[in-house]
């Protein structure tokens, strides 16, 4: 396999996957678990499905970016994360404010408790609260 | 017609001139709706007067002055407005219905985005708690609306800045600010000299949130201080260290804000005694108001009068 571009996570023979297919696939392995799952898991049932070989850092590094888009929710069990699929109410409310931000006029309808800051509010900012930022929030 | 005709259009240059300090001394509730208001009231004159100056240029035109009857070298000895300016009015008034339109359509879809969204949450809850690191709060217009935040950030604050948060955000939904914004900003799309006043608004319901938020929670100082705790997780932190900050933070509020974004001026709102009412500037704005409205009255009378006159000349 000359024209293949060297994909060290996945298998020999494999061609490489669009990101996002991969994601979708371990979403899809953690929908249809119906509990939480470690990494580790999802790579046996990714395996159990024929899909290529994935390394157990790449298992970890999708379902982390997942968790980070907070499509994923995850626990703590022993000494890994288990992850399972964020409820429908709570990942609508997470595409929510892409979705209305992606329209023109979001602004109209969000009222968001802090607009963002330039670098010259932030100081002017901390002047004026002076003394609290000092405590831990 | 007489020059009055050009009032309407010059008031919301002193309206946007006079919103940003009006928007920051006013008692936020009454700015809010007084800016609301100037807007509505300053882009319906101001379109009156771009329609009676095309409707001047268009009675001038011999075909129309012929189906009416009128005589044409008195309309163009009576009229000061030149058929220039009448040609420009109809540009700009087309330009103005397009603008309105497309906030129209833009509004409604993101208003009926926002109850779609806010239906399809889980029912009962008020409150949405969104997974993920991200910081984030906002409400959400819908039937009924809903408080979106994430756990990063009900994590991040103490019991009484969750309170003053969500104290914040609804009184966003229960004073259904979105629709004062809504309204100034397609009045600003009518005459987009009007945007400033249209922005201002943007920010008293910011302030009237603050301020409900401190009558709820009785601390003036919380709401300020959950503010800028917020607003600084998301910002940069500064390259130096703290030792100057504590510095000029001692030295007081001797800090401009004269150019300062929305969240620095509500702070310091909230950290200044609470607004009054102060009628001297209700009175400026409400005679702003009364003389754009007379001039576009006057204007009006006058191309009546003088389509009359040049009926009853021929």
């Amino acid at each position: 396999m000359p024209d293949e571009e060297p994909a060290r996570d996945a298998g020999p023979g494999t061609p490489r996957r669009p990101p996002g297919a991969l994601e979708a696939e371990v979403m899809d392995v953690l929908r249809a678990a119906g509990a939480p799952l470690s990494p580790g898991q999802v790579r046996e049932r990714l395996a159990a499905r024929q899909l290529e070989e994935l390394s157990y850092s790449t298992v970890v590094t999708i379902v982390s970016r997942l968790h980070a888009k907070g499509l994923l929710e995850r626990e703590r069990t022993g000494r890994a994360f288990a992850y399972r699929p964020v409820d429908d109410a709570s990942l609508a409310a997470s595409q929510m404010r892409q979705a209305l931000q992606a329209g023109t006029d979001h602004g109209a309808v969000l009222s968001r408790f802090v607009s963002g800051l330039s670098g010259r509010d932030a100081r002017l900012l901390r002047q004026l609260l002076g003394e609290d930022e000092d405590q831990p929030g | 017609m007489s020059a009055l005709v050009y009032l309407p259009l010059l008031v919301p240059v002193l309206a946007a001139a006079a919103a940003r300090p009006l928007a920051a001394r006013l008692e936020p509730r009454l700015a809010t709706w007084l800016l609301t208001a100037t807007t509505v009231a300053l882009a319906v004159f101001s379109t009156a007067a771009l329609a009676l100056m095309t409707a001047s240029a268009l009675a001038r035109s011999p075909l129309l002055a012929a189906l009416g009857d009128y005589s044409q070298p008195v309309l163009r000895r009576g009229d000061p407005v030149p058929a220039l300016a009448g040609m420009a009015a109809a540009l700009l008034l087309t330009a103005a219905a397009v603008a309105v339109a497309v906030v129209i359509r833009a509004r409604a879809r993101a208003l009926a985005e926002s109850y779609r969204r806010a239906a399809s949450m889980a029912p009962g809850g008020r409150v949405v708690v969104v997974p993920g690191h991200s910081i984030e709060a906002y409400a959400l217009p819908g039937s009924p609306g809903r408080i979106v935040v994430s756990g990063r950030l009900l994590d991040v604050l103490n019991d009484r800045g969750r309170a003053a948060l969500l104290a914040h955000e609804h009184a966003h939904l229960a004073g259904r600010h979105h629709l004062f914004t809504t309204v100034a900003h397609l009045a600003a799309a009518a005459n987009p000299l009007l945007l400033p006043v249209a922005r201002a608004v943007d920010y008293t319901v910011e302030r009237w949130a603050d301020e409900r938020a401190a009558a709820i929670t009785g601390d003036r100082r919380l709401v300020a201080s959950t503010i800028g705790q917020v607003a600084l997780l998301s910002a940069p932190r500064p390259a130096r260290p703290r030792a100057t900050l504590a510095m000029t933070g001692a030295r007081g509020r001797a800090v401009s804000l004269a150019w300062a974004g929305p969240v620095p001026r509500r702070v310091a709102a909230l950290l200044a005694p609470p607004p009054r009412r102060q009628l001297t500037l209700l009175a400026i704005v409400a005679i702003l108001i009364l003389t754009a409205g007379a001039s576009a009255a006057e204007a009006a009378r006058d191309l009546h009068a003088l389509l009359e006159f040049a009926q009853t000349a021929r």
